[in-house]
């Protein structure tokens, strides 16, 4: 039987700088003046409330700060949260941490590898935490090292390891115990093409085998490629929650034209939301417009002679094909890599 | 978990037992041999010294053994949080940090015995006249270090690593009655009252208790008393710190 996760109106807030369990993730400063207060408080989660059905892939999305692996950090028992609460399946994960952390294995963002034992030793501790025989533990350890590619270096410490095998090695041992749910952040960042897709294999490997797996990404294709469903983070609550193609359906148009000018009359918005295909005009701070149409660089030359015809001078033209991103954008006015 | 810690220790055995027993060697060396040998200090004092260089190598291993993994495991590698998520309470964690840090506090005493002995013979005179009470002694001085290196471990940063042996272990091993006993602070009214707050002055006038009865030495009540305030107070002040450092 599969676990699902859920969480209900998490809030959280940070009284002190970088919190362990998050993962070390940069968390936006709200109030970054505070000269006065002696404590700066970081709100990282604003009422995060999800549902992860159980067996199935879901991706939490969003940019650095966003409340990702905060969110993580709280439904593995390492954040707990201001007011809220979170459960991996009928599981209060404040109130039953031990039967909880039974239940779910974590890759961090930031490898956490004991530097004082092999990689071998690494997955065979791991796995004796759990109570696991001594005779299992060591076949299990033998598979997930196969499995991961690294027998090779199964007897090394692993200071010399280079990021990759790190990592892999922390999912290998995140899977020692053969948990239900299985928590990644921020899987592949850092992770050469070969490796991420060696490490997609393995979690839809993971998946397929009756497991629930929640990630966390900025990264989308990777979401894309990965999710059944997704959730859209930004500044601690959830904008969006779908599968990615339903998200992407969402965006008026697929297409995002994002405009930039020298300078801009204020009848320009109007006169584009007259073109052919646009569906939506928005104007992005001062000097930008954001265009959401079914067709891309079609609409250029008209809207270029638009311009001209109206006195503004463009300065700069993005197109943005349909994809996650755009949606991002269309939710928050801003883009993901900001 | 003890097992890894027995691992890691055992891989690490030969740095541990230089950085455990060099110091004390030293100071057996020059208080107990070069000082007494040349005619500074009376042949007793070698007996007097050797109490408190067991409390100091015991006080020393136990604080070490659990603070600096702690500090590394915690702000460096974050190795520990795979053991935060092993399927127990996280208090366990501390506790079982805290028992690692006695076994090597315990071994650490016991060895510096016959290696003083090797050192300062002959005229050592120690007796270990109670064998149940020096064992107590031992257990409470033992769990004193390791619950001290819990508290202290989770308290302090990683830069302030140099400040914590300045400002605490320095003041603690000069103040701590090791390299004289405590009635002999008696000309000193004042100093030999405020010494009463270290913990490390139970740890070398309890083990003066039990193994040279014949100098005079803080009553053993009291001693037991003290250490096992000590003990409680730090273990529940180090788990209170650890359970801070390990939920944010």
């Amino acid at each position: 039987m599969a676990v699902g996760i859920r969480t209900q109106d998490l809030r959280k807030v940070y009284s002190s700088a970088p919190p362990l369990g998050a993962g070390g993730g940069f968390i936006a400063r709200a109030d970054a003046k505070g000269g006065k207060q002696a404590k700066s408080e970081v709100p990282a989660l604003n009422g995060l409330s999800l549902e992860v059905f159980p067996g199935e892939i879901f991706g939490l999305l969003g940019p650095n700060g966003a409340g990702k692996s905060t969110t993580v950090g709280v439904l593995t028992t390492r954040v707990r949260p201001t007011s809220g609460r979170a459960w991996i399946g009928e599981h209060d994960v404040w109130q039953e941490q031990a039967l909880v952390k039974r239940l779910i294995g974590v890759v961090p963002q930031r490898p956490n590898l004991d530097f004082s034992l092999t990689a071998r030793e690494i997955l065979v501790f791991h796995a004796a935490y759990f109570g696991i025989g001594s005779k299992e533990r060591n076949e299990r350890a033998d598979q997930l090292l196969e499995k991961f590619k690294l027998t090779e270096r199964a007897q090394q410490m692993v200071r010399g390891f280079s990021g990759g095998m790190m990592q892999r090695l922390s999912i290998a041992r995140a899977m020692m115990h053969d948990p239900q749910v299985l928590f990644l952040d921020e899987p592949s960042a850092g992770l050469d093409p070969q490796t991420r897709i060696l490490l997609w294999e393995i979690i839809r490997e993971y998946h397929q085998a009756g497991r629930t797996v929640l990630l966390t990404t900025h990264n989308m294709e990777e979401a894309d490629a990965l999710c059944a469903r997704l959730a859209i983070v930004d500044h601690g609550h959830v904008i969006a929650v779908g599968t990615p193609g339903a998200l992407k359906a969402t965006i008026p148009g697929g297409f995002v034209l994002r405009l930039r000018f020298g300078n801009q009359t204020p009848q320009l918005l109007e006169r584009f939301q007259s073109l052919a295909g646009v569906r939506e005009v928005r104007s992005a701070d001062d000097m930008g417009v954001d265009i959401y149409a079914d067709r891309g660089g079609s609409l250029i030359p008209e809207i270029a002679s638009l311009a001209a015809s109206s006195g503004a001078e463009l300065s700069d033209v993005h197109i943005l094909e349909p994809s996650l991103e755009n949606l991002f954008l269309h939710h928050t006015g801003r883009s993901l890599r900001d | 978990m003890l097992a890894r810690d027995a691992h890691v220790a055992r891989r690490n055995a030969i740095q541990l037992l230089m950085q455990t027993f060099l110091q004390p060697l030293l100071f057996v060396f020059i208080f107990g041999r070069v000082m007494v040998g040349s005619g500074y200090m009376p042949a007793a004092y070698k007996s007097l010294l050797l109490p408190g260089i067991i409390a100091i190598s015991m006080v020393f291993t136990g604080i070490w053994a659990v603070a600096m993994p702690l500090i590394a495991e915690f702000q460096w590698t974050r190795e520990i949080e795979d053991r935060l998520l092993a399927p127990i309470d996280v208090a366990w964690i501390a506790i079982e940090k805290v028992i690692a840090g006695m076994l090597q506090a315990v071994v650490a005493g016991l060895v510096v015995i016959p290696l003083a002995w090797l050192v300062l013979r002959p005229g050592v005179e120690i007796s270990i006249g109670t064998p149940f009470t020096f064992a107590l002694i031992i257990v409470l001085v033992a769990a004193f270090s390791a619950c001290g290196g819990l508290a202290l471990g989770c308290s302090i940063n990683q830069q302030h690593i140099g400040l914590m042996f300045s400002m605490v272990m320095t003041p603690m091993i000069f103040f701590g009655c090791t390299y004289y006993p405590w009635s002999a602070l008696k000309t000193f009214p004042i100093l030999q009252k405020i010494v009463l707050i270290n913990p490390l002055v139970y740890a070398s006038e309890g083990l003066r208790a039990t193994l040279v009865p014949q100098f005079s030495h803080l009553s053993m009540t009291a001693v037991l008393i003290a250490l096992f305030f000590f003990d409680t107070l730090l273990l529940i002040l180090g788990l209170r710190q650890f359970e801070k450092k390990s939920v944010s």
